[in-house]
């Protein structure tokens, strides 16, 4: 199997296997208690929280560790949505390219009477700092944009629009769930006061994530309990996964730049490789994208149809087709980039890791060239697009 | 996994793929913007399906379901295959996800699309309330777009 989703979820590595199991059998006790194997687990929280905390540039008592992107997501919106509306400020900024952890949370304050703005994305999936300036009210209260785009791999300009919220004193989050491990990330000099990411996008394990805050930001809980987390987070730590977590974060971070360059090199391989296939289009940016991202649209087909023929050649994709999303309507993503629905059921998404190697894609691009071609053997829209019935949206 | 072996028998290897020069009916529904388009062309002689073929854009249960369809009515007097339910090419894979029966309703709705087209190109005259008024029922998400 060749698996190219590893924006959906990565292999956990043999590392954070063992630290995970070490956990198990040797800091089972829970952190909170005061007896020896009580205070052995609460020592290996700590190293791990330390560990994290050096991994993204922040202090260790910034951290706070979540069930995933998901929850650290909603609590620093619902958090600093609540926060602000004790001031008077009920106006959250974000993008329309976000993931919906973030979209769905922004959806419910707005049914709460908070107004939102999504800020569109250039056709490369990238925001302007200059938009997000132009939101800018009186009475906003966060502004929330994504580190890197899940889909399209597209890199928002972070560091300025850190830059802009910390000189207009307005709390900025970015969820970070694909690009950390990734991409260098560094809260202090990036301006960052809220972070959120997951531990399975980097070959840890699932169910764990962190939310960074920075040091004198106030935190409002989402889940109340016991004083887990400084009071922040209720529940006993899982600290298996945690642990895990930790040491994948620390792995993926110590080898950010060597991994990158080798994904780099396949991924712009596959990208000129999958150019090749008429009306075709990349999406997102060439440039400012993630390291191990490919995103293309192929005119005529429809993605289910292209995942179920890849993975019948051993190769595991991903798309952004309404068939796979469950939903009638193509990738939010997609549309926002100004690619028409019936361009956006074509969508292949290629997701690589480091361990991707060069015969995999090649492999793959041949793959999907024969795929393509033979789902556009047997499509209407193809062979109206063929007779000039129908224009073509990609050239 | 997603879909029977059935319906992915006939996606892997669908039968009756293309489309029929010159013929005596041709049926398309859906809509691209859904995801979804579903073409079957039709040869009848004397009153029986003779040959169907089709040509699908769409998911993996599109495919299936228009390839399964074809099959069901080849062979037919074409009163038969006006009696294609959705239901029966639903049985006749083993089932499809709740989510993906819109498919089969689209691979009904062709057949009787091409039908229609047959009866009108041969002045045949019929009852209208036979066909529905082909308004993509698996589109509900676009309707009035």
């Amino acid at each position: 199997m060749i698996y190219l989703d590893n924006a959906a979820t990565t292999k956990t590595s043999p590392a954070a296997q063992q630290a995970m199991l070490d956990c198990m059998e040797q800091f089972w006790g829970n952190p909170s208690s005061l007896h020896t194997p009580g205070q052995r687990a609460a020592e290996a929280l700590a190293k791990a929280r330390e560990e994290v905390a050096s991994c993204i540039g922040a202090s260790p008592r910034e951290i706070y560790f979540t069930s995933g992107g998901s929850e650290a997501d909603n609590q620093a919106i619902l958090s600093a949505a609540l926060l602000g509306k004790r001031k008077g400020k009920t106006h959250l900024i974000s993008t329309a390219i976000e993931h919906h952890a973030v979209l769905h949370t922004l959806a419910r304050l707005e049914k709460e009477g908070f107004s939102v703005t999504l800020l569109p994305v250039d056709e490369s999936g990238v925001v302007k700092v200059s938009d997000v300036a132009a939101a800018i009210r009186e009475d906003t209260a966060l502004v929330s944009i994504m580190f890197a785009n899940n889909e399209i791999g597209s890199v928002q300009p972070i560091q300025e629009i850190g830059a802009l919220c910390r000189e207009k004193k307005i709390p900025f989050h970015t969820d970070a769930v694909q690009a950390a491990g990734h991409l260098p990330i560094d809260v202090v000099k990036q301006n960052i006061d809220m972070l959120s990411l997951s531990g399975h996008k980097f070959h840890g394990p699932r169910g764990v994530g962190l939310l960074y805050v920075r040091k004198g930001l106030p935190l409002l809980n989402l889940i109340e309990g016991g004083a887990q987390e400084r009071s922040k987070r209720a529940g006993t730590e899982n600290l298996p996964a945690i642990a895990g977590m930790a040491v994948a974060l620390k792995e993926a971070c110590d080898h950010l730049e060597e991994n990158a360059r080798k994904e780099i090199v396949l991924r712009d391989r596959l990208i000129e490789g999958l150019s090749k296939i008429p009306h075709s289009a990349l999406n997102g940016d060439r440039e400012r994208r993630l390291p191990g991202n490919v995103n293309f649209c192929f005119e005529g087909i429809e993605g289910e149809s292209l995942l179920l023929l890849l993975d019948d050649k051993g190769i595991a994709a991903s798309s952004g087709s309404a068939c796979t999303s469950g939903s009638l309507d193509p990738s939010h993503v997609l549309l926002a980039i100004g690619r028409p629905h019936e361009v956006a059921h074509g969508s292949l998404r290629l997701t690589l890791s480091e361990e991707t190697t060069r015969e995999e894609v090649d492999q793959t691009i041949q793959a999907v060239t024969e795929v393509v071609a033979r789902l556009r053997a047997m499509s209407p829209v193809w062979d109206e697009l063929q007779k000039g019935v129908r224009p073509y949206v990609i050239q | 996994m997603l879909y029977s072996e059935k319906v992915m028998d006939h996606f892997r290897n669908p039968r009756n793929v293309g489309e029929i020069e010159n013929a005596d009916g041709v049926g398309q529904v859906g809509n691209a913007k859904c995801g979804d388009i579903m073409r079957i062309t039709l040869k009848i002689d004397d009153g029986v399906v003779t040959d169907a073929k089709f040509a699908t854009f769409g998911c993996g249960s599109a495919i299936a379901t228009s390839s399964m369809a074809t099959e069901m009515i080849k062979g037919k007097p074409v009163e038969e295959a006006l009696e294609l339910s959705n239901q029966a090419v639903v049985e006749a894979l083993d089932g499809l996800p709740a989510h993906k029966l819109h498919c089969s309703v689209l691979a009904e709705e062709a057949v009787k699309a091409a039908v229609k087209d047959y009866y009108d190109k041969h002045g045949i005259t019929y009852d209208p309330k036979l066909f529905c008024n082909m308004d993509c029922e698996g589109c509900h998400a676009h309707d009035g777009e």
